[in-house]
């Protein structure tokens, strides 16, 4: 009986092991298990070798631990005193340098490792500048090259290393886009982050906060859209030509402006307190979590998300300092007004 | 009454236990309603901001006031007797560690029902932590709670310090001394070093929040990565604060059921100091992301590393002392030998962690909850249940139920692996911990199920357990003085519980495994070292339970100094820090009373001592 339960102990978490391998490791766009680009891949090299290591020393402790407890299990009727060994130098030697020599053998790649990903890439002038900016719960992200500021979704031209530079405008956050790079931690002014990735491939890919920020932490994502080079340009052009858009019926441009346009920002018009609203209608989400993909089971069109967010933002992503505008005056015509035109402000 | 005035180390043992049982429990639940808003995604069971409150303090309950005082009762119940001595050191100091961490305890709880728990996190990082971010009381709660409870963790750990240094039987040299006894005194060491420098953090960031001090506010020139530094460089040590006792209680409890000696002692005892040194050297390699630039994160990387090394040696020498000798699977051996896979896959996990560029995607995921839950809960809380099972029969003179216990264990551990076996992968996958809540469609969904349903299997064998507690109750107290049959060290010599002196002649110690080479020696029990004589008593007090009562209500006064109250009467009482007094002049005056009044003790004489003992 006992023996059984030992072997399916041990076999358990084998079998779930490569069940998990089977199922897949994740989504492409999200999981660290499948790297998109070189920063992801110099952590998943380390972590393919560590875990090589690892699972090689944990056979050798499980096998071990197996035949200590099958082979020297007390027997009835077993009385006699064993002998009592007072431990082996030998050995012992051997289980301190074996270890030892793992650990070089980890520590050499570690250490080249840890510095590669210290080369920031902020002096490369083929490098495309992004200074990201932290906020509770959204992500701002300011092309200081070009003077393009926006939200949410982080546009970048395929291939390209994108030096970052990174804060916060209040409690600590840490980006992190798994699927790309690891994370760094976005500290308060004084103590700028920089660190820099690249998108070998299009596609869209998911992003995170990884620092607990409040109460909204977990719904604090982003999207960094991966695009080829002219696209990337047209993109940054069309940001660029401040033709501020403003809703057609006048009545409601006015209100838009009283209301919203104190805080956000579209084109030339407004200020930057709060996410950049220029060609909303273009991004993957809204407030990070809606998604517009209306194709997807967990999509919807962007002007429902709009209206969901719109009409009660607290229920959406409490603690966030977005009032909702309904206490600012604004009737609930007005709102559906709003999100039609957020959501038919798109980017040519 | 008995109760709130002992010094007696074996009745403190017991009261630790009693608290710690209970904030474990308290711990408990908030683990399982956090599992349950898990359990599916977009749940709304839980609010942002409960979720929060329970997830900091499940935190700081299970780290500071549910495993700790258990591992203090451990300690407390059984150093004295396996060294040979009649009590700790400065058995008043005792009472007073017990009672402040348990008035700190209750200080910290009671804002659940006081306006709102702590939300920072248990590493309660700046800027998040301070005033501006956090504006209900609960980091007030924990400032000031853990500053109370992490003054009884000092104290206890300076007792035992003076007590495994100064109060060994004759003969008990460093290298006699029990494993368990060695880890207490390495760990009290890591407590004397670490503790000072959280005591440091939680004043600076009482100071910001209370008085308005600027440590940790950017636009006043404090930083934030300081409240970091000041916490990890406690927080490190503090995890070999926790695991180390759990290695010495897997050192006794192998050796009994194996019937053989601790293979390799002396590279055991080396490599216990070893962790407990390069423990403090890598405090850094929990802020990886924060931004401390490539040297540091190289460094950091490789020390961190090197602690496998010391480590290892301890599971193969655990795993060689079972070679060749004939084990048991009694209950408490059943979960030491579970410990060893259990902990070693912890270990793992840490040496991928330490690897700063594997650790930029490791960080702040469901991998760090799975590798940190693996060494606590795999390491430390495996151990405590084989030390209580193993020495219950010792504290309390009834066995536990052998069957219960079993079940205890299977369920126990199959939940555990359920439970964080799969967080490995949740986190390598992107999901990020401290999260409330998750999208759909993440492939996230079927991995916290499992979890969460793990966690209610975790849930029944503490329950299996606190039933086995209440049947073994209500069992006579007969067991003998050596109830496992195999004791080796000198708790197993004397009757179960031990009387109040503990020895009626203080021991000689011959060897390593003192009782055990009486045994081979044919002989029944221990060499008196001493003639029967007077056994000189310290009195019982309720001076340092007064002394806590009066440290609480001093903290509680100073939170609320700030408060405006809807009542005139208390408005003046909070702020004008008169509650505040009336606490520290309770305190002070214990503290005077203690000065005045000589108190000499009193004796056990001989002739009591004849015929008050079973065998």
């Amino acid at each position: 009986m006992m023996k059984t339960w030992q072997a399916v102990k041990r076999l358990l978490p084998m079998t779930a092991m490569f069940g998990l391998f089977l199922a897949g490791c994740g989504r492409e766009d999200l999981s660290v298990l499948r790297p998109q680009g070189p920063a992801a891949d110099r952590s998943y090299g380390l972590m393919e070798l560590s875990i090589s290591i690892m699972i090689v020393v944990l056979l050798i402790v499980f096998t071990i631990a197996a035949y200590v407890l099958i082979r020297f299990r007390r027997r009835p009727g077993q009385n006699e005193i064993p002998e009592q060994v007072e431990g082996s130098i030998k050995l012992e030697i051997l289980w301190t340098v074996i270890p030892l020599i793992l650990v070089v053998v980890l520590a050499v790649p570690t250490v080249k490792a840890v510095f590669a990903a210290g080369d920031d890439h902020s002096n490369d002038k083929n490098a495309i500048k992004v200074k990201v900016t932290g906020h509770q719960y959204w992500w701002e992200f300011e092309y200081t090259d070009y003077k393009v500021t926006t939200a949410q979704d982080l546009i970048i031209p395929v291939g390209k290393d994108i030096a970052f530079e990174l804060e916060t405008k209040d409690v600590l956050h840490s980006f992190w886009v798994p699927s790309l790079s690891g994370k760094i931690d976005t500290n308060p002014a004084g103590t700028i982050n920089r660190f820099s990735f690249s998108a070998p491939n299009e596609g869209v890919y998911r992003g995170k906060c990884a620092e607990l920020c409040g109460p909204s932490h977990g719904l604090m994502e982003f999207k960094v859209k991966s695009v080829s080079e002219q696209e990337f340009q047209k993109w940054i052009d069309s940001m660029k030509t401040p033709v501020a858009v403003l809703p057609e019926d006048p009545a409601l441009a006015e209100k838009f402006k009283a209301a919203c346009l104190t805080c956000h920002a579209v084109g030339d018009q407004g200020i930057n307190n709060a996410p950049n609203l220029t060609g909303i209608g273009s991004r993957e989400s809204i407030a990070g979590i809606l998604l517009n993909d209306d194709t997807r089971e967990d999509g919807a069109p962007i002007e429902e998300n709009l209206k969901t967010w719109l009409h009660d933002p607290q229920s959406v992503k409490p603690g966030n300092l977005m009032p909702n505008p309904k206490d600012l005056g604004l009737s609930d015509a007005e709102i559906d007004g709003i999100a039609e035109y957020l959501a038919n402000y798109k980017l040519d | 009454m008995d109760w709130l005035t002992t010094v007696d180390h074996k009745k403190i043992a017991i009261l630790y236990l009693w608290a710690g049982g209970l904030f474990f429990g308290i711990g408990g639940i908030e683990a399982l309603l956090i599992r349950w808003q898990l359990i599916k995604p977009m749940n709304n069971f839980l609010d942002a901001q409960t979720f929060n409150e329970l997830i900091t303090m499940h935190g700081t309950t299970m780290i500071f006031l549910g495993v700790m005082p258990v591992i203090f009762a451990l300690m407390n119940a059984v150093i004295p007797l396996q060294i040979g001595a009649r009590d700790v050191a400065f058995p008043f100091l005792n009472a007073l560690g017990f009672w402040t961490f348990l008035f700190g305890g209750i200080l910290l709880n009671l804002s659940w029902v006081m306006g709102g728990a702590p939300d920072a996190g248990w590493t309660a990082y700046t800027p998040l932590s301070t005033s501006t971010y956090s504006t209900t009381h609960g980091v007030d709660f924990y400032t000031i709670g853990l500053q109370i409870a992490g003054l009884g963790t000092l104290i206890g750990g300076i007792n035992f310090l003076a007590t495994i240094i100064t109060m060994r039987a004759p003969g008990m040299t460093y290298m006699r001394m029990p494993m368990f006894a060695w880890t207490t005194f390495i760990t009290s060491a890591i407590i004397l070093f670490a503790f000072p420098a959280i005591t440091v953090g939680l004043v600076l960031l009482t100071f910001d929040r209370i008085l308005g001090a600027n440590f940790f506010e950017v636009g006043a020139g404090g930083s934030p990565v300081l409240w970091q530094h000041i916490f990890w460089i406690f927080g490190h040590p503090e995890v070999y604060i926790l695991i180390l006792p759990a290695f010495g209680i897997i050192s006794e409890v192998i050796p009994t059921f194996s019937r053989k000696r601790l293979f390799g002692y002396s590279s055991m005892v080396f490599a216990t100091i070893l962790i407990a040194f390069l423990g403090f050297m890598v405090w850094a390699h929990h802020m990886f992301t924060t931004g401390l630039g490539p040297v540091a994160n190289a460094l950091f990387s490789v020390s961190t590393m090197l602690i496998a090394v010391p480590t290892g040696i301890k599971i193969f020498n655990w795993l060689f002392t079972m070679w060749g000798g004939q084990v048991r699977f009694t209950t408490p051996n059943l979960f030491a030998v579970g410990f060893i896979p259990t902990f070693t896959m912890g270990g793992v996990t840490g040496v991928m962690l330490a690897s700063a560029p594997a650790d930029f995607q490791f960080h702040d995921t469901y991998f760090v909850v799975a590798h940190f839950h693996y060494v606590i809960v795999g390491g430390l809380v495996l151990g405590l249940f084989a030390g209580l099972h193993y020495w219950w029969p010792k504290m309390f003179g009834r066995m536990l139920s052998e069957k219960l216990g079993k079940w205890t264990f299977w369920t126990f551990i199959i939940g555990f692996h359920l439970t964080f076996f799969v967080q490995h992968f949740l986190g390598l996958m992107g999901m990020q911990r401290r999260v409330f809540t998750y999208l759909p469609n993440q492939q996230f969904d079927f991995l916290n199920l499992v979890s969460t349903i793990g966690a209610g299997l975790m849930g029944v064998g503490m329950i299996i357990f606190l039933v086995n507690i209440l049947l073994t109750s209500r069992k006579p107290a007969d067991a003998s003085n050596d109830p496992w049959e195999d004791g080796r060290t000198l708790e197993w010599t004397i009757p179960s519980p031990p009387p109040e002196y503990n020895f009626k002649q203080t021991p000689l110690i011959r060897g390593i495994d003192a009782f055990w080479k009486e045994k081979v020696a044919g002989n029944k029990g221990m060499t008196p070292a001493e003639p029967v004589g007077s056994i000189h008593m310290p009195s019982a007090t309720i001076l340092p339970f007064t002394m806590s009562i009066g440290i609480f209500i001093a903290g509680l006064g100073f939170m609320f100094s700030r408060d405006e109250f809807g009542n005139a009467f208390m408005s003046f009482l909070f702020n004008n820090y008169i509650v505040t007094a009336i606490g520290l002049i309770i305190t002070f005056g214990s503290m005077l009373m203690r000065s005045l009044y000589d108190d000499h003790g009193w004796h056990i004489e001989p002739e009591e001592l004849e015929g008050s003992e079973r065998t």
